[in-house]
């Protein structure tokens, strides 16, 4: 077997630092490539696999980059002390970190051997295989439901949604902590009728606890004109908190722990 | 695990009610004490100085109007009005008398004085003039010193003008056996020091010094049972009336006697408190480890069911409101430097017992809750943290700091413990450590530890290297060479370290040129009463009657110098970019950049005197022409470009606060350039020196008079606060910053470092936002950082407080060692907590 330390991916930030994608303080790998195009997509740049180059007002800003695992893990570790203060680890994300198998997974791996809780931020959207190998070395699974309505899902996400229903069934029958993250978005699924059917459903899958509403932000929406594209949500308004928790209501109805946030 | 009594407790609206009385007038100058102080000196100049302080104390105590504020529960001011101050003239008074007519107008912390006031202040004033503490100072001075003082190298301006402060006594001992009992204590040792002694003559008029004041003080406590007795008489509010009956019995008990219940205890505590602060205007006398000395009492009356939870719970609130009631008005530069009317009265709870125990105890929680009531800047509140810290304090502690108040401060045990042993302190007595004023550990009653000697600001060896000691036509620092002389960074850096250890020198000199001033002219025989062993000894304080004596200075620009010596180190000498001159010539154009109003009045006084020292004449247009070049700036579009250039270069480089090993160990060599250095001293007192690294709210004045700097800080602007990187340079977020923190000795730096962060309320939110608050605090802790401090404040609030100030009179924000009252602090200083690097999170 080769030397996974010597595996290298292409991953566009990491984040310290992080206290809202999993429990404790974490650290976040976004890693590039994407294979759904959401619309309201706050990481537009982690969507293609290509290294690319931004434009912030006149400077210039290459994204991303091809690193080993053993890099990716000397700047992880060099916050351990709050890691074991706080249970907290490494996260992978993306784009879709379920995108780059190899990588992916030698850097949970490595995360596991130097004894860090490990966790995925993922839409599920890759073969069984992949995601399954994924789930034997994570300990917490954050994943997107974004609309049961697969019309809708295909509009907004670019693929269907089919894919990622089915493995969030199978997932949940394998894997005991799985989160469950639905991204409100005004018209497409911010409705309780489309919540909720969401919250059901993860309510049928016995390995999902929780459920996270993420309210729509637009802090993305300036690397869309760095990155020379347009914005199509741009005229979106954001979700007043009341319409929050009354989306929040109907998902509790379906019996899991749903909060507001990550 | 311990169980504590943990119930919510509301605050009271008695509590509230002080807490309106305290804020409804503005802050005043009141004469008495002056007045009193001169009559009793003028009475007593043929006594021993230590008997003349002792009879002027008790001529204070005996006269001085006091009052009972509306609905206190605990009683004792030191003023008439509310938050007001009194005068000191026996340590300073010149500035005052210049600044009588604008102390009310000033920037920072103004203060109201009456017509009649100014005119009794100018009337025992002229008693003063070459009698002061700071005369006598000045006078031990070398004149090397003094010009390095003018020049800013490092400010000594705390003592110089003021009481020393910095102390936490024997609150113990009074509250259990009472002031009696130390003159029992005092008279014991009276009888066996015999007349043929060779130590009999000081230690005799020492002792009875101490007697005269402990009575003053009993004497002072019994003015106050009669008064709430006459008030008692006259009100007609049953229930006010009981409560001034119940006030005026503990009066004619305590602090005479020892306490025989909470409520006593706290009296007694309150009027030891008020009293140090009638004796001498040092600020910083700091209550130190008040939920284990006043647990038993607590305990006594709970376990015997003589109090309720909320009925102790109003005493300390109310003891904390007390805390903001005393005030002090320093100069004008100094206020500036400890901008928000503070004292830093600083009260610490949690930590370990003498034998390595947990030492929270309900008293502890009690504590953060008044703070929580409060919402006040003072008592300056203080957690200590060890492994053993309960989680469920730590998570209540982070509550406190949740509300933005800026309160608690976190200190680390693991580190402050072993660093205090370095200094020579046993393991026992290290443990029983406490917090004096910002951030400075010491050991409570025992220690004289001149906390806060001075203000060195780190920046100015590297422009005397620059100027090669010479400024405005004199000799500041030494003669390192031309910069042409430099041909490796290794001897540049060894012209930083000389210019620094000079200036340390002429520093201490300072240090020690007003320690023994104070020793001769301020003897203080009523604190020194409550310090071992100053009754043993037969020795005040000042004279070196403490156990442990230390004098500790800070530093500060650690960022700024690691910034700046890196570019060097980087753009010379490696990459040979730019060459020394290029760094001198951009630094005195301020690298292209418009001077700053202030800076270009600085920079025009600079050139006028140079020029008028060469002999030449300028009219007032010619000054004017000058202040204008400095504003638009020094040089053309070509040269201007090219420093812009330069600049951009420089912040390119990669800066401290950002994990990088490579800098952060650069930075902690600088470091130790100030305190390797530092500790090589010895004080008067047979002491050692120890460094502090912090700033107090020193490093936006003092950074005004420090020129541009090769990290590419522009001139006048603020330097780095206390010792983390330079604002908005750490972009990696909260746990690179503090790594590179605790990269740095803080072990070494025992006077105290000092790590100011900023979060968006966000991430304190909810349990988990709590719980990942204390980890990360554990985590910096567990990498040895010694101190964290938060202000919890969105951007957003500051700014719209600063555009209308009269929504937000009590935003409270941490400012450095301390919180202060937002409103009241000055424009710039109000820009600089802005501007520090606000952690939030980018999801």
């Amino acid at each position: 077997m080769s030397n996974i330390n010597e595996v290298t991916g292409r991953i566009f930030d990491i984040q310290r630092y992080s206290i809202h994608d999993g429990p404790g303080i974490r650290t976040i790998v976004f890693m590039k490539g994407c294979p759904l195009r959401c619309k309201w997509c706050c990481n537009p740049e982690g969507q293609k696999h290509d290294i690319q180059e931004m434009n912030f007002a006149g400077r210039n800003k290459i994204v991303g980059r091809d690193v080993t695992v053993s890099e990716v893990m000397e700047e992880i570790m060099q916050d351990l002390p709050y890691y074991r203060r706080s249970g907290g680890g490494i996260t992978l994300s993306g784009g879709e970190c379920l995108f780059q198998p190899k990588f992916g997974l030698a850097l949970l791996e490595a995360a596991k051997n130097a004894g860090l809780s490990t966790a995925i931020e993922t839409t599920g959207f890759s073969t069984w295989e992949i995601y399954r190998s994924y789930l034997t070395l994570t300990d917490h699974v954050l994943m997107d439901i974004k609309n049961i309505n697969n019309e809708k899902h295909m509009h907004f996400c670019g693929q269907s949604n089919e894919r990622i229903l089915e493995n969030a069934r199978r997932a949940a029958e394998e894997h005991s902590d799985i989160t469950i993250r639905v991204p409100v978005i005004p018209g497409f699924n911010d409705t309780e009728k489309e919540i909720s059917d969401i919250a059901f459903f993860a309510k049928s899958l016995r390995g999902v606890k929780k459920l996270n509403l993420l309210p729509y932000h637009r802090l993305g929406m300036d690397k869309y004109s760095a990155l020379g594209r347009k914005y199509e949500l741009a005229d979106l308004p954001l979700i007043e908190e009341e319409k929050m928790y009354r989306l929040l209501a109907a998902a509790e109805k379906s019996g899991l722990d749903c909060k507001i946030g990550g | 695990m311990a169980e504590f009594e943990n119930d919510e407790i509301k605050m009271t609206d008695r509590v509230k009610g002080l807490i309106d009385n305290l804020f409804a007038e503005m802050p005043q100058i009141e004469a008495d004490r002056a007045v009193l102080v001169t009559e009793s000196y003028m009475a007593t100049e043929n006594l021993p100085i230590i008997k003349r302080r002792a009879l002027a104390f008790c001529h204070i105590l005996e006269n001085i109007p006091i009052t009972i504020r509306d609905e206190e529960l605990i009683v004792g001011s030191s003023t008439k009005k509310p938050r007001s101050c009194q005068v000191f003239p026996e340590y300073s008074f010149e500035w005052l008398e210049d600044e009588l007519d604008t102390v009310a107008e000033r920037s920072a912390d103004p203060f109201y004085i009456s017509e009649e006031n100014k005119e009794i202040l100018r009337g025992v004033f002229p008693y003063w003039r070459g009698k002061t503490n700071s005369d006598l100072a000045l006078s031990y001075m070398a004149p090397e010193t003094l010009c390095a003082m003018k020049h800013n190298v490092f400010t000594p301006g705390n003592y110089f003008y003021n009481g020393i402060g910095h102390i936490t006594v024997d609150y113990k001992k009074i509250l259990q056996k009472g002031f009696k009992g130390l003159m029992r204590e005092a008279a014991e040792e009276l009888e066996s020091c015999k007349v043929y002694m060779p130590e009999y003559s000081k230690k005799h008029e020492f002792l009875e010094s101490v007697i005269v004041c402990a009575d003053a003080a009993v004497k002072y406590a019994k003015r106050y049972s009669s008064l709430a007795r006459e008030m008692a008489e006259k009100t007609s509010d049953g229930r006010r009336k009981q409560e001034l009956l119940r006030i005026s019995d503990i009066c004619a008990r305590v602090p005479e006697n020892g306490a025989e219940n909470f409520y006593e205890a706290c009296q007694s505590f309150w009027f030891i408190q008020m009293l140090l602060q009638i004796e001498s205007s040092g600020h910083s006398i700091s209550p130190g480890r008040f939920d284990q000395y006043m647990y038993p009492f607590y305990k006594a009356d709970i376990d015997a069911g003589r109090i309720t939870p909320e009925f102790a719970q109003e005493l300390i609130d109310c003891i904390w409101v007390k805390f903001n009631d005393l005030n002090k008005v320093r100069d004008a530069a100094s206020a500036e430097g400890f901008a928000g009317y503070s004292l830093f009265q600083n009260l610490c709870a949690g930590g370990q017992t003498r034998d390595g125990r947990d030492a929270t105890n309900d008293l502890s929680y009690m504590c953060i809750r008044a703070s929580m009531h409060t919402q006040l800047p003072a008592p300056s509140f203080s957690v200590r943290v060890w492994n053993g810290t309960p989680n469920e304090f730590m998570l209540k502690a982070a509550e406190l700091t949740r509300t933005g108040v800026g309160l608690p401060a976190y200190y680390n045990d693991e580190i402050i413990i072993p660093s205090m042993m370095n200094r020579g302190i046993t393991l026992e007595e290290a443990r029983d450590y406490n917090i004096i004023g910002c951030v400075e550990p010491q050991i409570s009653a025992k220690t004289d530890g001149w906390h806060d000697a001075a203000f060195f600001n780190m920046c100015r060896p590297v422009e005397l290297v620059f100027s090669n000691g010479v400024e405005d036509g004199e000799t500041v620092g030494l003669k390192t060479g031309e910069l042409s002389e430099f041909s490796t960074f290794d001897e540049f850096f060894d012209a930083y370290k000389k210019q620094m250890s000079y200036e340390i020198g002429l520093m201490v000199n300072a240090d020690n040129a007003i320690d023994v001033a104070h020793s001769e002219r301020c003897p203080l025989p009523f604190q020194s009463s409550m310090v071992d062993d100053c009754i043993k000894r037969g020795k005040s304080i000042q004279e070196g009657g403490a156990v442990y004596n230390f004098t500790g200075p800070q530093g500060f620009g650690i960022a700024n110098m690691t910034d700046a010596l890196y570019a060097i180190k980087k753009l010379v000498y490696e990459d040979k970019k730019y060459s020394l001159y290029d760094f001198k010539s951009a630094m005195d154009c301020n690298f292209g950049e418009p001077f700053s109003p202030v800076a270009a009045q600085a920079a025009t006084a600079k050139t006028a005197n140079h020029l008028a020292a060469q002999g030449k004449t300028l009219s007032e247009k010619d000054i004017e022409d000058i202040f204008r070049t400095f504003l638009n700036g020094l040089c053309g579009p070509e040269e201007k470009a090219r420093f812009a250039k330069m600049k951009e270069d420089i912040e390119g480089l990669p800066k401290y606060g950002n994990d990088i090993p490579e800098i952060d160990l650069f930075a902690r060599e600088i470091a130790y350039t100030y305190t390797k250095e530092v500790e090589k001293y010895k004080n008067p007192r047979g002491g050692q020196y120890q460094a502090g690294l912090y700033p107090v709210s020193a490093n936006v004045p003092l950074g005004q008079q420090t020129g541009a700097t090769p990290d590419a800080r522009l001139a006048s602007t603020p330097i780095a606060d206390g010792v983390g990187p330079c604002s908005g340079r750490d972009v990696k977020g909260p746990t690179a910053a503090a790594n590179s923190v605790a990269k740095l000795d803080h072990g070494i730096a025992s006077n105290g470092t000092l790590y100011n962060q900023k979060f968006h309320p966000s991430a304190l939110r909810g349990q988990t936002g709590l719980q990942n608050f204390a980890a990360y605090i554990r985590a910096f802790f567990d990498q040895k950082g010694m101190h964290m401090q938060f202000n919890v404040v969105s951007r957003e609030t500051l700014i719209d407080a600063q555009n209308h100030p009269e929504k937000y009179k009590s935003l409270v924000v941490r400012v450095a060692g301390y919180s202060a009252l937002f409103t009241t602090l000055s424009r710039s200083l109000q820009d600089d907590i802005i501007n520090r690097t606000e952690q939030a999170f980018n999801r």
